[in-house]
């Protein structure tokens, strides 16, 4: 079960290797009890499951998930059901930016990270979000992006996919509404991570514990929307209203 | 709100929904129908939703509303034995009581709680010190076990299965009716003596030698004026010599609005303690009161609890040995340095505690802090104070409770083991299962 500030004693993280989960789990060490991690590197997730066992007694479990794979996915959130029991958080964090993005990007290519990112999170938290209405509880937490709001043209299907995230998340809490569940979306400015590695950084630049940080409290506090940093929450409205040539100019940087 | 049949509960202090379908007990043969029809999820009984936290609570499950405004209410005017049904409320059962010179022995700080609801977590007044909890006060429980059949209990009467149930948080079945042996009162006033310390040592000083003298006691503590730290304002009762005997008839408390924001904040709370420390008398005076005006000051506003805001409040009532009380002065330090106000701080002794192994007094001192949720950090502190007090024997109540980590519960309640073999023998099945249940006494 949730306590009264948010802090579960169950999770199911789908892409368990992400940073900002890992970070996340080492802030939700204390209460937590059993983790399943779930994405496509059995190894690199059992990595961090003993990584993240190590902060506090917690019984982990990694299962293979393939957000490309919707047919699989609930039978993912099943088996992760079977070792949790009620599951408390669901943590829906992977995501895959995909090569630079041009006009000569290969459709299907593009495609692809959209169906990854979007159609993979609108998959996975759909039949998460049915697990938690049916026990009368839990949250999901998805992981959207400044980039939901203006994205930068070398990341456009990410971008895209974000926006679409985005909005399936504030929908889906809606729909959860009366049934004890709810979903919190994060959104994040520009986190320096290992898929950001190498990527030209933004001014409000976050790392991934000031993104878990913000998860926590946004737990705690129960909100739909968090966002991290707190000024990026404005600056997405200054982006949105740029003129385009100024956008042009500032995102081609 | 519901969807699919099923209502949002919460507990008194807003922080953890849950949704669960709520049965009437409407059915002919009551609740044991209802109990063998719950499904996997099981059920749980719920009162008047008087606990801060999630014990009235059953996510996906049954939460069986035992509340009845027309329940049965039975004095024997010779020996002041009352036999209530387990959802008549303490408010009822004095409107009825105290005309014909008779209290209830136990009475927590509200008069919203059902006779169930106060047996269930073994409710303390403010006479601890002097006679215990409302277990120590029992003639006999009807109650519904798992299986559906009525058992009547007592202290001399399945003894183990009674204790078990006295404090059990609902798991050992529903309590369908209690027989409680009053107080004979010959008046109903009381004489409250009001006392304003100037500190903490002097606050426990004064609550520990009024105590021999008075019935009741409890001391308001002020944990925001950190230059005056546990400054209070100290309040004996005792039940005042033949007189007038009505109960004031039941007037209607204003009621906060909703707020979308909490009006608990470091600077309200500040200015409420220095006005309300300031109204108390410079010196101990000693007046006439009534009994809700003495018992039940906070039954005065409804809905209070709308004063934090969305985010609600958690309370923290913990309770240490006599051996430990230099601890309450360093909880108070660190409650007072939290980022988090002090809403609301109550301090009091208990004396010996008794044979149930889920009852929380124990002798020893009780500090009750109302904080606002919402902020990560006050979780974090109250886990650490958490520590500090099942480090010296000391531990929190349940009824209050929406935060504690599991692995405190078997250091702070010791015989949790009992309730176990108890629900393991007749409840195989798990048809009695709640929120707090799987949140904190569930071993596998
Ligand atoms: C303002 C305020 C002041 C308080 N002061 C005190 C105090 O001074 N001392 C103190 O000890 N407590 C105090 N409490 C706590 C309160 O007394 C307990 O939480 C009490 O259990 C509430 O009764 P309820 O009917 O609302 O029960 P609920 O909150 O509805 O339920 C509490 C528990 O009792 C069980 N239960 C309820 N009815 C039955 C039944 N018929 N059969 C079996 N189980 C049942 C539930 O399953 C649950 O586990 C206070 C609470 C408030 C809000």
């Amino acid at each position: 079960m949730n306590d009264a500030f948010g802090r579960p004693q169950t999770a199911l993280v789908l892409g368990g290797t992400s940073d900002i989960a890992v970070a996340t789990l080492r802030r939700l060490a204390p209460t937590l009890e059993r983790l399943v991690l779930a994405g496509r590197d059995i190894g690199a997730l059992e990595r961090v499951g003993s990584d993240v066992a190590a902060c506090g007694d917690i019984a982990v479990e990694t299962l293979e998930f393939d957000a490309a794979a919707p047919e699989h996915h609930a039978e993912v959130i099943e088996s992760a059901a079977a070792f949790l029991g009620d599951i408390d958080l669901v943590l829906v964090a992977f995501g895959q930016l995909g090569a630079a993005f041009s006009l000569d990007t290969d459709p299907v290519d593009a495609a692809h990270i959209v169906a990854v990112n979007h159609g993979g999170a609108v998959s996975a938290s759909l039949a998460a979000a049915r697990r938690l209405a049916e026990q009368g509880h839990g949250t999901l937490v998805l992981v959207s992006s400044i980039a939901a709001f203006r994205g930068r043209i070398r990341n456009l299907p990410y971008a895209s996919a974000k926006a679409g995230i985005d909005s399936f998340a504030r929908g889906l809490d809606d729909a959860l509404c009366g049934t004890g569940a709810r979903a919190m979306v994060v959104r994040p400015g520009f986190v320096h991570t290992k898929m950001t590695a190498g990527h030209q950084t933004m001014p409000l630049a976050v790392d991934a514990d000031t993104v878990a940080a913000a998860i926590i409290d946004g737990l705690a506090r129960r909100r739909t929307v968090v966002w991290t940093p707190r000024m990026i929450g404005p600056l997405a409205t200054i982006l949105r209203s740029l003129p385009a040539p100024l956008w042009r100019r500032l995102s081609a940087r | 709100m519901t969807a699919r049949g099923r209502t949002t509960l919460r507990g008194w202090g807003n922080t953890t929904p849950s949704t669960a379908r709520v049965a009437h007990l409407t059915s002919p043969t009551g609740p044991s129908d209802q109990l063998a029809a719950a499904g996997p999820r099981g059920s749980i009984a719920r009162g008047l939703g008087r606990s801060y936290g999630d014990a009235a609570q059953n996510a996906g499950g049954v939460v069986l509303d035992m509340v009845a405004t027309d329940g049965s209410l039975d004095l024997d005017t010779a020996t002041g034995a009352l036999t209530a049904d387990g959802g008549v409320s303490v408010d009822e059962i004095l409107r009825r009581v105290v005309p014909q010179g008779w209290i209830l022995p136990v009475l927590p700080g509200t008069s919203h709680v059902t006779v169930g609801g106060a047996i269930a977590c073994d409710v303390h007044g403010k006479n601890h010190h002097r006679v215990g909890s409302i277990g120590s006060h029992l003639a006999s429980i009807d109650l519904v076990i798992p299986s559906g059949d009525t058992v009547t209990i007592g202290p001399n009467r399945d003894a183990h299965l009674f204790w078990a149930t006295v404090g059990g948080m609902g798991l050992t079945g529903i309590i369908s009716s209690a027989t409680i042996d009053l107080r004979a009162i010959r008046s109903s006033r009381l004489r409250a003596t009001t006392v304003r310390t100037s500190g903490l040592a002097a606050t426990m000083d004064v609550l520990e030698q009024g105590d021999q003298r008075h019935e009741h006691s409890v001391a308001w503590v002020d944990l925001q004026q950190v230059s005056a730290l546990g400054r209070g304002v100290v309040t004996f009762g005792d039940h005042a010599p033949p007189g007038d005997s009505d109960i004031a008839p039941g007037r209607r408390p204003p009621i906060v609005p909703r707020m979308p924001v909490s009006a608990i904040r470091p600077s309200t709370v500040g200015l409420f303690n220095e006005l309300w420390w300031r109204r108390a008398p410079d010196r101990p005076r000693t007046r006439l009161t009534g009994i809700s005006r003495f018992f039940h000051p906070l039954d005065g506003l409804a809905g209070w609890p709308r004063l934090y805001g969305p985010n609600g409040f958690v309370q923290w009532q913990m309770v240490v040995p006599d051996s430990a009380a230099p601890l309450v002065g360093a909880i108070a330090a660190r409650l007072a340095a939290g980022e988090a106000p002090v809403a609301l701080a109550v301090l009091k002794r208990f004396g010996p505690g008794n044979p149930a192994p889920l009852s929380f007094p124990i002798a020893g001192w009780t500090l009750a802090v109302d904080l606002p949720a919402g902020a990560a950090s006050t979780a974090v502190l109250l886990d650490e104070l958490d520590e500090l007090v099942s480090g010296v024997g000391g531990r929190i109540y349940l009824a209050k409770d929406a935060r504690l980590r599991r692995s405190l519960v078997a250091r702070m309640y010791p015989r949790l083991g009992e309730l176990d073999t108890i629900r393991a023998a007749i409840d195989p099945t798990r048809r009695m299962q709640s929120d707090l249940e799987r949140r904190l006494l569930r071993s596998d």
